[in-house]
């Protein structure tokens, strides 16, 4: 492609790319924020939304807003659209974080079994009252804690599973690995579905935990979640080029300088992280993780400086999306879970890449 | 100085080398030769800090390896692994520049001298022009070149390299010799693994022979590279006659002389 003289320029064009990918990325997460905040049964004109706005950040721009309407625009639905997005970032982050260090492009909070751990945990924290009254509620400070030690827990459980035979992380069969996800998902489901049983009262709804659902959730909750998700991001994202390093597989990770083992751990950690602190607000929500760190790859290619950025602003914008469908496409003002979105775009998506990694041979060890 | 003292290590607990004693001065540039399961790798592997003693200890200058992070570990000594598939996603840039990664802060990113590095490393090993073609896409040879290119990016005080040639043309094999001797002559430290006997007479000053996990012949080609040695290590019949143009002795195989015809007598 490039010739012997325009190496150096050929790497910042491709830096260039980069910075405008993702600007067009925060471009598109910005009108997106708007427009989502206009949708919804109850009608608010574009420019009623973005006096609201900018009203309600503390910006005087025309005539005070109808009361009525602020409170929609801004404590329902901007609340709801900053927890989505939040979500959204934070699965697609951690779904990259997973597929780099597993060397598994199936991986994902959902397809490993993490996503319903941390709903085990965070339905069983409600359901033992050790997260107290405000846990009806979903608002304990606790829960995100109870839903990474779930996550954590499941994630142990899946690739114990999955190593039976021995051999380091990287090199296990990606089969293999989700085939387990699945088991302890299901089985996950199931354990939460008879805590459900056991108490009608205490448990959110089943359909909140498994499909997932941004119904009735506001501030509190991306309150709640925030400070998890930021030590989560910070953890991933401090570690970028050893994720590169790590996509060379073991060997090569440590030839090069990373101490590949302690790399691995500390970014399972930060992935579990982002990962419990989204189920814990926003229920188990599926594929997101899956298919936007490969969207991301396939515009930006592997490399992890660009990619967790990139992949955090498009996951956003996708679940921001997917809630919106989910709030506005059934007649009548209904709602349908977010998680039977993401998993109608990604279901299709998760064959497709099977069926087109799984006929290609094997990686070495 | 990189040095092995009674170095006994294997995987899963079975012993590959048995007491390997080795010491390679600054600036040497050694083969490491033998048959197919004599121990190279095993061995190149414990020098690079890789595979853990199961006795004896492997010491980088004055330190013993198992003291050292794995940075300073990668600081002191740089590879080239024997088989390794190329990631997909990643241009041979970015491949190259992840050679700086144990110079680079824990903070900071790569930067300018790191790229610098990385280009000076591509123009070397001759593959200046791959630097933005997809490293998944390249053939064999392209991408031992850019395995090697990422070795020196690395570092250029000690190199261990595993078979570094073996999928290289004739004439990219030359040149990549020519470039470890170019390497060797700048001061830097060469270990290479190498099936190719004739290779490493013509360009080692030091040949080291494993047998079975045990060094069973180390020096100069002159000395050791002799028909007796060669058909003893390898059994099976060869010939030793000088290089017509250097004067190194070369090995030459007879046909029908496998390991089998050799026991026969």
């Amino acid at each position: 492609m490039a010739g012997q003289g325009g190496d150096m320029c050929a790497a910042r064009r491709s830096t260039v790319r980069a910075v405008l990918a993702v600007s067009a990325l925060f471009l598109c997460l910005a009108i997106t924020v708007a427009l989502a905040c206009g949708a919804g049964s109850f009608p608010a004109p574009p420019g009623e939304v973005l006096r609201a706005l900018a009203q309600a950040a503390g910006i005087p721009w025309g005539e005070p807003v109808d009361p009525a309407l602020a409170v929609v625009v801004v404590d329902i639905r901007l609340a709801r659209v900053l927890l989505a997005g939040l979500a959204g970032a934070s699965l697609a982050v951690a779904g990259a974080a997973f597929q780099g260090v597993l060397r598994n492009p199936l991986a994902d909070s959902f397809t490993l079994g993490v996503s319903g751990g941390a709903a085990f945990g965070a339905s069983l924290a409600i359901l033992s009252g050790i997260a107290g009254e405000a846990a009806l509620a979903g608002e304990a400070r606790v829960l995100p804690a109870c839903a990474l030690a779930g996550a954590l827990a499941a994630l142990a459980l899946v690739l114990g599973l999955a190593r039976a035979g021995g051999g380091p992380l990287s090199s296990l069969r990606r089969e293999t690995v989700v085939l387990a996800g699945i088991v302890v998902s299901t089985f996950l489901s199931a354990l939460i579905s008879l805590l459900k049983s056991l108490d009608e009262e205490s448990v959110a709804s089943i359909v909140f935990w498994i499909m997932g659902s941004f119904q009735g959730r506001g501030f509190e909750h991306a309150q709640l979640a925030w400070p998890y998700m930021l030590v989560g991001a910070a953890l991933v994202f401090w570690r970028a080029r050893q994720l590169d390093l790590l996509a060379l597989g073991e060997i090569q990770a440590r030839m090069l300088g990373l101490d590949a083992g302690r790399a691995r751990l500390w970014l399972l950690l930060g992935a579990s992280l982002l990962s419990g602190a989204a189920v814990a607000v926003s229920g188990v929500i599926g594929f997101v993780g899956l298919v936007v760190p490969h969207l991301v790859r396939l515009m930006l290619g592997a490399g992890h400086a660009r990619l967790l950025p990139a992949s955090a602003l498009l996951g956003a914008l996708l679940l921001i999306w997917a809630d919106v469908v989910a709030r506005s496409i059934l007649p009548g003002g209904a709602e349908m879970p977010v998680g039977v979105v993401t998993a109608l775009m990604g279901g299709p998506f998760f064959c497709l890449i099977l069926a087109r990694r799984g006929l290609s041979r094997g990686r070495d060890a | 100085m990189i040095r092995a003292r009674g170095l006994t290590c294997g995987y899963g607990g079975r012993p590959v080398l048995h007491g390997v004693d080795l010491r390679l001065a600054p600036g040497e540039f050694a083969a490491l030769l033998g048959p197919n399961g004599s121990g190279k790798t095993t061995l190149l592997s414990a020098l690079a800090g890789l595979v853990r003693p199961m006795d004896g200890a492997v010491e980088l200058g004055d330190r013993d390896i198992s003291g050292l992070s794995a940075r300073e570990r990668a600081r002191l000594v740089s590879c080239v692994p024997q088989s390794a598939s190329a990631p997909a996603g990643f241009t041979v840039r970015e491949l190259v520049l992840m050679g700086r990664f144990a110079h680079t802060g824990l903070l900071g990113g790569y930067g300018p001298q790191d790229e610098e590095a990385a280009l000076a490393a591509l123009v070397d090993a001759g593959c200046a022009e791959l630097a933005q073609r997809q490293a998944a896409e390249l053939s064999g040879g392209e991408w031992q070149r850019v395995l090697l290119a990422r070795a020196l990016c690395q570092g250029r005080n000690a190199l261990l390299l595993d078979e570094a040639t073996s999928a290289l043309d004739l004439a990219r094999r030359v040149e990549a010799f020519d470039l470890l001797s170019r390497v060797n002559a700048g001061g830097g430290t060469i270990l290479v693994a190498v099936h190719d006997l004739n290779l490493a007479a013509l360009y080692c000053p030091r040949l080291i022979f494993l047998k079975g996990g045990r060094v069973v012949l180390d020096g100069p080609a002159r000395d050791v590279f002799t028909e007796a040695n060669l058909k003893d290590i390898y059994a099976t019949d060869i010939r030793v006659a000088p290089h017509p143009v250097t004067g190194a002795p070369q090995a030459h195989l007879v046909p029908g002389a496998g390991p089998a015809a050799h026991t026969a007598g």
